[in-house]
């Protein structure tokens, strides 16, 4: 199966390459848009299937290694590829 | 040895530390690669600059995981002294050692220049090396903006762990937040580089009362002659 | 043609069994007769292996076809065999020339461009360019200890000159920060005929033990040949043979060929090979794989050791599927080197390897004979005689024919330009301090990390960038300048080309250092067209005098040609980058004055000359005018007395005349401390009865520096002893302005802070995000 982690910055965490990228998005004219954040995904295939116990595992992985919790949220999405 | 500096694959400020504390400040000191134990009869460590790992992932993010980090922490957590400089600060955030996380800089851009700092006089090991009340120390990095959330800093705040604040700020950091230690006083982290202003070409010596106040306990412990 | 030699048996990948057409050949970069010649090496038709290995070995930029002959008019020795500097290893010899600075200690530099690179990708282009250069230093053996740029852009009014130049220095920034080698800054211009084709020339220096030069031969028959570094990838496929093309729209497209750097990796390969070539006896020959990759790497080594290799791709690791002999071959993944080690001591390598987690894959064996055999699936897939590739390769003498813009710079009268009055004096100068060639460049180094290491002495934005060797245990100092004023190259490229090479070698003197050696790298237009095959000849004939006059010899560099986008070629730019050596801390000099009260000099005389100057450029918008005279005994004298009375303790600071001018060069002095003023006065207007050709014109061989009073008159008589103008003009003072009269008359009196800011905040201006 394929796992991909989507990683991005807490709400209450300034995210200044989101703020940059809003000012290029509004200097493009695009006026209505708002609250841009930036992170990142990470995908990775894995044996086994989609149970708690796996999940414990992935969720072991995100939050020592693939983000860091003082700053990042993470969530994951599962799929049989 | 008496000074540990641990050398991550990417770590490139471990030589200066190494020079600075073993031919300018006079304490024995050594290199301890990242796959090796801490070594016996350390009484200090150092966390250099640099980018482990690449800075892939989080800057410090896969540090945190290499063989002597376990070492570390008992070192810590036994009351010995660790400093983390730059690259070194976010390892020891991310490892959980100090608290917070450094981020981005606010202007997107690397930033490498002598940086005004106020030093906070509450630190004692500060005082007794009579630190000017303003320094200047060179800072060279992307990511040193401090991060933590309202409880930790105000925490951080009421219990004098501030140790230097940027005047201006560079980088964004919360507070003005350049470098900080923990609440048991033993591990300390900034992102400015004491250990590339202790020499008479460096732009100031002001770095030096900066890594004597670090190893303050070494000093007093044994008799060092100090050949700055 | 004698085709009469068995053909090679059919490649593993049918794709690659083809005909070899005209077509196929003329893609290859190759001319027809080009082809012929290899049909004769052969005695056989070459596969299309052997065709891609030809045509990346026999480009410009890896055999010089074009330029082979100038390059040999440059010295590459020092004549007098006393002096400190002494040539270890030759220009051309290994991947960069070694020269002696005392001690037992050697110091290896080279340039490099990366301009194509850079111009489709900007950030990546510069990155690798850097990686690349970093490779060259420490395959010799040696621990880099600094690194400069010379850049070159378009107008910043453009936005795509903003995206390039943005994403050049954050490629810069982020390579070389990440290796942790000071980047001491360089130059940078800016000017309308590199919109679309920027220079990204990037140098690297290292220092060495003597009895640590590596070579990059492969010698011993049977020792084993390795492979290090990261797996190979599609990447950078044809990278050489794409350097030496003109950029067109199509070359947007040419995506695959730009490389993608990882520092990290670099930085493992850098400690690990550091770490295996300090055990004695271990490595007998390594060459880094930059441009044509495995190909270069092997063949070059080879050729060196007179010796025949043979390698396996099925053992070269691999970072995509389904990889034919060809892909592999002229693959420009970054971060590889080819090691050859004495046989039998392999697992001392491996170690090495396996501590800095890295592959090292043994790929062949050096052979007795002379040719390079690869194979892949146990066929041979390329079979051909070594030293073809590096040393057979055709040799042009192009015609050259002198473009009709030079008569007319050479009959240009200083009449056509309304005379400046003295009312427009500080505008004119704000218009020069804003123009981004002459502003700061702050904005640039301060995204440079210029202080790991813990060398940096002297920092980016001074005459030279100076570096202590503390990594060596030594107390002495390494000054890098790098120079090249392309509007002077354009008007007169002899003389353009001296004036470079005068004007780097002056930026070390005023630092306080001896000139050593020059590595150079000469960007120019397509040599198969005689204006511009006539513009690099005539600059290479004059840097070569030059270097021969003041004996310091060329160590190595790079020739980038076919530099030329829509409008034409660039205007010829060989960039000269002088390394030069300060033994005492104390004559380690600034070009900013730090005190009040201390003696204005100007050295070398008025200044007279308008011509190609920046100041025809930022009123009047003019590229035109007869070059400044060069007097290259004049310059000698100028220099010889900068260093001696440095010796002496006897100057403060010290700052070039070049861009801009005297006006330019005196606010400049006063930028670097706060609250600084100076007062000056001039006799007269000078030999040319003019204002403006006083205060901005560029006439060479002439510095200011700043003495203590009590040491003035020494000062003085020391520069008529060498026969050099010395004029007390002024002083400095606490009053915060600069004022400037001439025959009693003030032209100028502005406040300093004012013009700084406006100095300063030029380039950050143009690049503040909208």
């Amino acid at each position: 199966m394929k796992v991909t982690v989507f990683v991005s910055p807490k709400t209450t965490v300034l995210d200044p390459q989101g703020a940059a990228v809003e000012q290029a998005i509004k200097s493009l004219g695009h006026h209505s848009i708002e609250g841009v954040r930036v992170g990142k995904t990470v995908t990775f295939q894995m044996e086994g299937s989609d149970t708690p116990e796996i999940r414990d595992e992935i969720d072991r992985l995100c939050d020592g290694l693939l983000s860091n919790p003082v700053i990042e949220d993470y969530r994951y999405e599962i799929t049989s590829e | 040895m008496k000074v540990a500096i641990i050398q991550f694959p990417g770590s490139n400020c471990d030589w200066d530390a190494e020079h600075s504390v073993q031919n300018v400040i006079g304490l024995p000191a050594g290199r301890v690669w990242h796959k090796d134990p801490l070594p016996e009869g350390v009484e200090a460590v150092i966390v250099p600059g640099g980018f482990s790992f690449g800075d892939y992932l989080r800057c410090g993010a896969i540090a945190r995981f290499s063989p002597i980090m376990s070492d570390l922490q008992s070192f810590a957590d036994q009351g010995g002294q660790v400093l983390g400089i730059c690259n070194g600060f976010q390892i020891l955030c991310e490892s959980g050692l100090l608290p917070g996380a450094l981020v981005r800089n606010d202007c997107m851009e690397f930033r490498c220049l002598n940086q005004s700092l106020k030093v906070e006089d509450s630190n004692e090991r500060f005082n007794t090396e009579a630190l000017a009340a303003q320094l200047t120390l060179p800072i060279a990095h992307g990511e040193g903006n401090y991060r933590a959330d309202t409880e930790v800093l105000t925490d951080l705040e009421a219990n004098n762990q501030v140790l230097l604040r940027y005047a201006p700020n560079p980088n964004g950091s919360i507070n003005d937040i350049a470098g900080i230690r923990n609440q048991a006083g033993n591990v300390y982290g900034m992102m400015p580089h004491p250990e590339r202003a202790v020499e008479s070409h460096h732009p100031c010596l002001d770095g030096l009362p900066v890594l004597r106040a670090f190893l303050q306990p070494l000093l007093q412990s044994s008799p060092v002659q100090l050949s700055a | 043609m004698e085709t009469t030699a068995a053909p090679l048996p059919p490649n593993p990948d049918p794709c690659l069994n083809v005909e070899i057409t005209p077509e196929l050949v003329a893609q290859h970069g190759l001319l027809p007769e080009e082809y012929e010649r290899i049909l004769g090496i052969l005695g056989r038709t070459p596969n299309l292996t052997e065709l891609g290995i030809f045509s990346v070995m026999w480009s410009e930029h890896c055999a010089y076809k074009n330029t082979r002959k100038l390059l040999k008019l440059f010295p590459t020795e020092k004549k007098d065999k006393d002096a400190i500097g002494q040539v270890l290893v030759k220009a051309g010899d290994e991947n960069a020339g070694v020269i002696d600075v005392g001690e037992g200690w050697g110091v290896a530099f080279k340039i490099e461009s990366h301009n194509h690179p850079s111009a489709i990708e900007p950030f990546e282009g510069a990155a690798t360019g850097v990686g690349g250069i970093v490779r060259d230093i420490f395959t010799m053996g040696a621990r880099p200890v600094l690194l400069t740029n010379s850049l070159r852009f378009g107008s910043l009014e453009s936005s795509q000159v903003k995206r390039l130049f943005r994403g050049v220095v954050s490629g810069i920034s982020h390579y070389g920060n990440c290796l942790g080698i000071p980047n001491m800054g360089g130059d940078v211009y800016f000017d309308d005929c590199y919109e679309g084709n920027p220079l990204v020339n990037a140098l690297c220096a290292g220092i060495l033990r003597h009895e640590e030069i590596q070579k990059g031969a492969a010698t011993g028959v049977g020792n084993p040949v390795y492979y290090v570094g990261p797996g190979t990838g599609r990447d950078g496929l044809g990278g050489a043979s794409f350097a030496s093309r003109e950029l067109t729209e199509e070359s947007a497209e040419d995506r695959p060929a730009v490389q993608k750097g990882d520092p990290f990796m670099e930085k493992l390969l850098l400690e690990a090979c550091l770490e295996m070539m300090s055990i004695p006896g271990l490595v007998v020959g390594i060459q880094d794989m930059g441009a044509a990759g495995l190909t270069c790497s092997t063949c070059e080594t080879a050729s060196r050791g007179d010796s025949g290799i043979e390698i396996d791709l099925d053992l070269v690791p691999q970072r995509e599927t389904g990889m034919n002999s060809y892909e592999i071959m002229l693959s420009e993944s970054q971060e590889r080197m080819l090691v050859i080690v004495a046989k039998g001591r392999e697992r001392e390598l491996e170690e090495v390897f396996e501590k800095w987690d890295l592959h090292a894959a043994h790929i062949g064996e050096v052979k007795e004979g002379n040719r390079m055999v690869v194979r892949q699936k146990g066929v041979v897939v390329a079979d051909l005689p070594a030293k073809s590739l590096t040393d057979e390769a055709p040799i042009y003498d192009q015609p050259a024919t002198e473009p009709a813009h030079l008569a007319m710079a050479r009959e240009w009268k200083v009449d056509s330009i309304p005379e400046l009055g003295q009312e427009a004096v500080e505008g004119a100068l704000l218009g020069l301090l804003t123009h981004p060639t002459i502003a700061s460049k702050r904005w640039i180094w301060k995204q440079y990390d210029h202080m790991v290491m813990s060398g940096c002495t002297v920092e980016p934005g001074s005459d030279a960038g100076v570096v202590k060797l503390s990594i060596a245990g030594i107390n002495k100092y390494l000054a890098i300048a790098n120079d090249c004023n392309n509007r002077f190259c354009y008007l007169d490229p002899y003389t353009g080309a001296q004036i470079a090479f005068v004007e780097c070698m002056r930026n070390l003197a005023c630092s306080g250092a001896r000139a050593l050696a020059v590595t150079d790298n000469l960007n120019f237009g397509n040599p198969n067209k005689p204006e511009a095959y006539h513009m690099l000849k005539e600059c290479v004939k004059g840097l070569a005098d030059a270097c021969a006059h003041f004996d310091v010899p060329v160590v190595g560099g790079n020739v980038s040609l076919y530099n030329e986008h829509g409008e034409g070629a660039i205007d010829p730019t060989p960039v000269v980058s002088m390394v030069g050596l300060i033994d005492h801390p104390d004559r380690v000099t600034r070009s900013g004055v730090k005190d009040s009260g201390l003696e204005l000099i100007l050295l070398g005389g008025l200044p007279d000359e308008l011509g190609g100057s920046y100041y025809l450029q930022s009123a009047f918008n003019k590229k035109e005018g007869t070059c400044p005279k060069v007097d290259l005994d004049a310059e000698m004298n100028l220099q010889n007395l900068l260093i001696g009375q440095i010796e002496e303790g006897r100057i403060c600071a010290a700052h070039d005349l070049s861009e801009g001018g005297l006006l330019v060069c005196l606010a400049e002095m006063l930028f670097d401390a706060h609250g600084i003023g100076a007062s000056v006065s001039l006799p007269d207007l000078g030999s040319s009865g003019r204002l403006d050709a006083l205060l901005f014109g560029e006439s060479q061989a002439r510095a200011i520096i700043a003495v203590k009073p009590e040491k003035c008159d020494a000062v003085i008589q020391a520069a008529k002893n060498l026969g050099v103008s010395a004029h007390a003009m002024g002083k400095t003072d606490d009053s915060s302005q600069l004022k400037v009269e001439v025959a009693g008359t003030s032209v100028i009196n502005s406040d300093v802070s004012g013009l700084k800011n406006a100095w300063e905040s030029a380039i950050p201006k143009h690049m503040e995000i909208a």
